[in-house]
């Protein structure tokens, strides 16, 4: 019934994502376009260990693209709906919580893989991005892009009870996913940051999903220049783990139906 | 005051209400007799009393109309009914279950439009009204539904494109697509140009002979009146009346404000007894009294003088 309910709803969500003409097209974009930018401006720098910024950047902004249709697409359109009545009138019909939920999820992820083939298009014609063709890189993005979905997912809609109103929504998150950029290895490699913004980053999953992308599209002798000196697809995996079992908690715990003192 | 008339009232509502529902009414369990049952109510926002101690009983089959102005509690009430609001104290009974503790299947056999329309603007109006009937186990014809609010010319149509009418009829599509045995109406009509309440009336008056229960709130008097089969006002979160729209205005009808004017300026009495008091101004003015009038009140004068009363 969940389940049945849940398919209807992504199919609903989808439908709105995509008749969303400006916001779809910006979604898709942003990545691009920053792709485009710090790609152009740092087309010759080479970092040690034989791989150019733009390889290393466009790791990143495949890392972000994830993010941004997870915890930030989320944690701004449940606040939205939530302010504009979309889930209280959800709430006074039988259709189970769980069915709003993977409908998420289903959209998350569909939207999900559609920005990230769309980098490794932009990043392979224009920046030389190699594409892996072996398996066990694409068994290690697989499991990297369902944590870091994972996480995103909860997390963002853990988040959007953090925004007082809809007007507030993308103030509120928007900032958030920015500076996180910053210090997680996107826009900057994260092993020439500061130590104590290393160790900050390293808190949140951005950066694990950052380092985590660069294991499956860098080349494996770049692993020496990480801080670690290894890609730590272990630590990875319980970071972004322990974040969507955090994530899930708080969802289940703080998650209304209905605006702030509407009770 | 209220309960004594409400008691009379009961048996009658019952036995007329009783032909429309048939089967449906022996559904509800324990309260068989009655659809929604309120005792004790009381809801407190920090300090104020929003709801202070409201009873009230709905039947099955029947249009109760929660008539009050703004602030009155009539919002508050409706949505403690609806399971959307905690109360702190009272008993509730919907359809048979404490709507603070309603599951799914209860959820199912109510429809709920609310006061503010919700934003889905890149759907359809098919689309929508498909998508909810897929929430319940027994759901009206989407199709059905379209046609019966008027919005069959409007069924492609993305939401964003309505105007603030066909909005509401939209909402009360949504509301009405699971087929349910009570259906919650939260001032629907504001807003509304007069064509389109009427229009809107009469999409009621079909629910009605369905076999709806309907509990609808507002504030506009002459919707009360033409849609309920009783009325209860309420104010400062206490119900004042219940009766039928007809008795309500009949309540104070004996009551008459008599006016006249001399050369003292204008003079005005209210009486249970206008015709003794006319007698008497005509023996002191010796005939003729100047610019009399006898005035019967409304059934808004009814109404206000309640309020002002409370």
């Amino acid at each position: 019934m969940a389940l049945r309910i849940g398919l209807s709803r992504t199919v609903l969500e989808l439908k709105q994502f995509f008749r969303e003409r400006d916001s779809m097209v910006f979604t898709f974009l942003f990545p691009v376009i920053m792709l485009f930018i710090f790609g152009s401006v740092f087309k010759d720098q080479e970092l040690p260990g034989g791989v150019s910024f733009t390889q290393y950047f466009t790791a990143g902004m495949i890392a972000t693209g994830v993010m941004l249709s997870s915890f930030q697409q989320l944690a701004i359109s449940i606040a939205v709906e939530r302010d504009d009545g979309t889930l209280k009138r959800l709430r006074g019909t039988p259709m189970p919580p769980a069915a709003y939920f993977l409908g998420k999820v289903g959209m998350v992820v569909l939207t999900s893989l559609v920005q990230v083939v769309i980098m490794l298009v932009c990043g392979g014609l224009l920046f030389g991005l190699d594409v892996p063709s072996d398996a066990g890189s694409w068994l290690t993005f697989t499991w990297v892009f369902l944590l870091g979905t994972a996480s995103g997912t909860v997390v963002g809609i853990a988040f959007s009870s953090v925004p007082r109103s809809a007007k507030s929504a993308g103030a509120v998150v928007t900032p958030a996913m920015i500076v996180l950029q910053f210090i997680s290895g996107v826009y900057f490699v994260y092993s020439e940051l500061p130590g104590w913004m290393q160790d900050v980053g390293a808190v949140f999953p951005l950066k694990w999903l950052t380092q985590g992308m660069r294991s499956v599209f860098l080349p494996g002798s770049f692993a020496a220049q990480e801080i670690t000196g290894s890609w730590e697809p272990g630590r990875t995996a319980l970071v972004l783990t322990a974040w969507a079992a955090g994530g899930l908690v708080l969802c289940l715990r703080t998650f209304r139906w209905q605006r702030r003192g509407d009770r | 005051m209220c309960s004594g008339l409400f008691t009379g009232q009961a048996d009658r509502v019952r036995t007329r209400a009783g032909r429309g529902t048939g089967t449906r009414d022996g559904e509800s369990g324990g309260n068989a007799d009655t659809a929604v049952r309120v005792r004790g109510l009381v809801k407190r926002y920090g300090e104020r009393l929003a709801v202070d101690g409201l009873d009230l009983d709905i039947f099955p089959g029947e249009v109760f109309a929660l008539l009050g102005p703004n602030g009155a509690g009539k919002t508050t009430t409706v949505e403690i009914l609806e399971g959307y609001r905690r109360r702190d104290e009272g008993e509730v009974s919907v359809i048979g279950a404490d709507p603070a503790h309603g599951d799914l299947a209860w959820r199912a056999r109510i429809g709920i439009v609310l006061q503010s329309t919700a934003e889905t603007a890149e759907l359809t109006v098919a689309e929508l009204i498909h998508h909810f009937a897929g929430y319940y186990p027994d759901p009206r014809d989407p199709d059905d539904v379209i046609v019966s609010v008027g919005l069959e010319d409007k069924r492609d149509a993305r939401t964003r494109s309505l105007s603030g009418g066909q909005r509401r009829r939209l909402d009360v599509a949504l509301g009405i697509v699971g087929n349910p045995r009570l259906l919650f109406l939260d001032e629907p009509t504001t807003g509304f140009d007069p064509q389109a309440r009427r229009s809107f009336w009469d999409l009621v008056r079909a629910l009605r002979g369905d076999g709806t229960t309907i509990l609808l709130t507002t504030h506009y008097l002459d919707e009360a009146q033409a849609l309920a089969d009783r009325v209860g006002v309420i104010d400062k979160g206490r119900l004042l009346a219940v009766d039928t729209p007809d008795r309500l205005g009949g309540r104070l009808a004996h009551r008459a404000r008599v006016r006249w004017h001399d050369d003292d300026g204008d003079h005005e009495e209210i009486t249970d007894t206008p015709t003794r008091l006319v007698t008497e101004l005509g023996d002191r003015y010796g005939g003729e009294v100047p610019q009399l009038q006898v005035i019967r009140p409304s059934l808004e004068d009814v109404y206000l003088g309640m309020l002002e009363e409370s």
